[in-house]
């Protein structure tokens, strides 16, 4: 087993064990503080990928801000602890088994689809590759995209203006 | 241990260089409390810590002491994993920025593998840097919110808010010196800013190349002092406003893991100002053969202050000093004459400019603090998002405009 498969798997513990914790956990915190362990694992794999950027800009954005924004809006509604419903024995005894086996079969096929997973080098590797297909072959989605951003923005703050009465 | 080092030569080197860089840096924050205490103590005209130990050098022992075996209080109701992890989350992301700071360019040998005086060089060292310290959110933002009470969830609230607002101003600042650099590896940044213009003036960022990096250093600096939480813009920890902010509910050992978390990213801070505008281990003096006396500017400095320190010791009042202040006086003088020999001389030159200039910016700091007011929260907010953000945004601009025109 070499160290990239161990740091891997390690990765992969991390990013499986925060997504079951944050469906598992009562408390909204709780689950936003497990999202962002996922969050910082994925930037590991991300690093395994050969894609540093990407892994950087992962924890900035992903990490740094978004995650910072959910916690913010939880910490501000003070949502409380969830309460335990039981709500349906039929979930519980057939739902999860179901949802295992179908876990399953996606893994197996996976499995079978793709022989490859190593490393592709692309041009996008290094910042100035990526750089160089941003701003110089694809500047025009890119461009495209900061005005959607920048109408999202708008929207936003006009939806939650206060009326002026 | 050396079969050990031949077998796994990177991993026991980069393990000693982190255990030595661990070392210096817990001791740097304990003694950065006694340097801010004494200096803010003689802006106001006092003294400041001088019973504890000659000069009060002991104070920080003191302080660790006290820290240590004070009753830790958690309060009722408190979150209590949370509670836990935020000062951890705070002191651990502050620590880990030191592994991408270069201390000199220069390799020394340990074990016999040559390294450099580095822990990592990453290609992407900077922008992991801001990666580090936009993670430095959450350890404020969740203290406050798991202290279950209402002075600290304000106060840590406001300090998110400020903390996510100054990120941009900072990043953006940094730019025009990324273009002028062209690389975001901290120690190509470094050697771009080598060399003499007119023969004396050093290259450095703030004041050569095609734009001096004025307005950046000066965007980056303040947006510094507010992303660390210091005076002025220290107002979501100020006592009088908000009974001490985000870390009012903590004691002991976590309280001191938010201390050391504060001068730790005050340090990186100062750390990234040195290596990005004014020339890392860069000397001031040019490398020629007329100011081949400047190599010995270290020795002289630890000379001098070796023979002031026995000077004054002799003299002190407590017997105790009049033993710990001169030997400390000789001890700086045998430094000085080790860095005599050529060696060590060469590979001590480049840390020694490199912490001197980290030395003056933790003294700026302080000295703002011990001297500015407190700015107003909604003040606060619009000098960062209205005043420093379209200035960083404009260096980028204009720095742009600089590096074409000078290209043509």
């Amino acid at each position: 087993m070499s160290a990239e498969t161990a740091v891997f798997l390690v990765l992969a513990a991390v990013a499986v064990a925060g997504a079951v914790s944050l469906i598992l956990q009562r408390h909204p915190i709780h689950s936003a503080l497990s999202l962002i362990a996922v969050m910082v694992s994925i930037a590991g794999m991300y690093l395994l990928l050969g894609a540093p950027f990407m892994a950087a800009v992962q924890i900035i954005v992903y990490a740094g801000a978004v995650m910072v924004l959910f916690v913010f809006v939880i910490m501000l509604l003070n949502a409380g602890q969830e309460e335990r419903t039981n709500l349906s024995r039929m979930a519980h005894y057939i739902g999860v088994p179901l949802g295992v086996v179908f876990l399953a079969e996606v893994a197996l096929w996976v499995a079978r689809g793709s022989t490859q997973f190593t490393v592709q080098p692309s041009a996008a590797s290094s910042t100035r590759g990526l750089a160089e297909l941003l701003f110089k072959d694809y500047v025009f989605p890119f461009e495209l995209t900061s005005f959607l951003i920048l109408i999202a923005i708008l929207g936003a703050i006009v939806l939650a203006r206060r009326e002026e009465s | 241990m050396n079969a050990l080092a031949a077998a796994h030569p990177i991993l026991v080197v980069a393990l000693i260089k982190i255990i030595v860089l661990l070392f210096l840096m817990m001791t740097s924050l304990a003694y950065m409390t006694w340097f801010e205490r004494k200096v803010v103590a003689h802006i106001q005209a006092r003294w400041g810590p001088y019973r504890v130990g000659p000069h009060g050098l002991l104070q920080p022992l003191a302080d660790g002491l006290k820290f240590l075996f004070k009753e830790d209080v958690t309060p009722a109701g408190a979150d209590r994993f949370v509670y836990v992890l935020a000062p951890f989350l705070t002191l651990s992301l502050a620590i880990t920025s030191i592994a991408l700071i270069p201390f000199g360019p220069k390799e020394i040998k340990i074990f016999g593998a040559s390294t450099p005086l580095a822990i990592t060089n990453l290609n992407l060292g900077l922008l992991f840097l801001f990666a580090i310290t936009s993670m430095g959110v959450y350890g404020v933002a969740l203290a406050g919110w798991s202290s279950n009470s209402k002075y600290p969830l304000l106060g840590s609230l406001r300090s998110s808010a400020q903390m996510v607002s100054y990120e941009l101003s900072m990043t953006l600042s940094v730019v025009g010196v990324l273009l002028m650099a062209g690389s975001l590896n901290l120690s190509e940044i470094i050697t771009a800013q080598q060399g003499f213009a007119w023969g004396f003036l050093p290259r450095w960022n703030i004041l050569a190349g095609p734009l001096p990096q004025i307005l950046g250093f000066f965007c980056f600096f303040v947006s510094a002092i507010a992303e660390t939480n210091r005076l002025p813009f220290d107002l979501p920890e100020a006592e009088g406003e908000l009974g001490g902010g985000f870390h009012t509910e903590y004691s002991s050992f976590k309280f001191a893991m938010f201390f050391m978390g504060e001068y730790a990213s005050m340090i990186t801070v100062s750390c990234l100002a040195t290596i990005l505008f004014f020339g890392g281990w860069l000397s001031p003096f040019p490398q020629t053969r007329a100011f081949g006396w400047a190599h010995y500017i270290p020795a002289a400095f630890f000379g001098l202050a070796g023979v002031a320190l026995i000077v004054h010791g002799v003299r002190y009042l407590t017997m105790f000093g009049r033993v710990a202040l001169p030997a400390i006086g000789l001890a700086l003088c045998g430094l000085a004459f080790l860095l005599t020999r050529h060696g060590l001389n060469e590979i001590a030159q480049g840390p020694f400019w490199f912490l001197l200039k980290v030395l003056i910016f933790l003294f700026i700091y302080v000295w703002v603090r011990g001297t500015l007011p407190r700015f107003r929260y909604d003040q606060l907010m619009a000098i960062g998002w209205k005043m420093l953000l379209p200035v960083s945004i404009a260096n980028v601009v204009l720095t742009s405009l600089a590096i074409v025109v000078t290209q043509r």
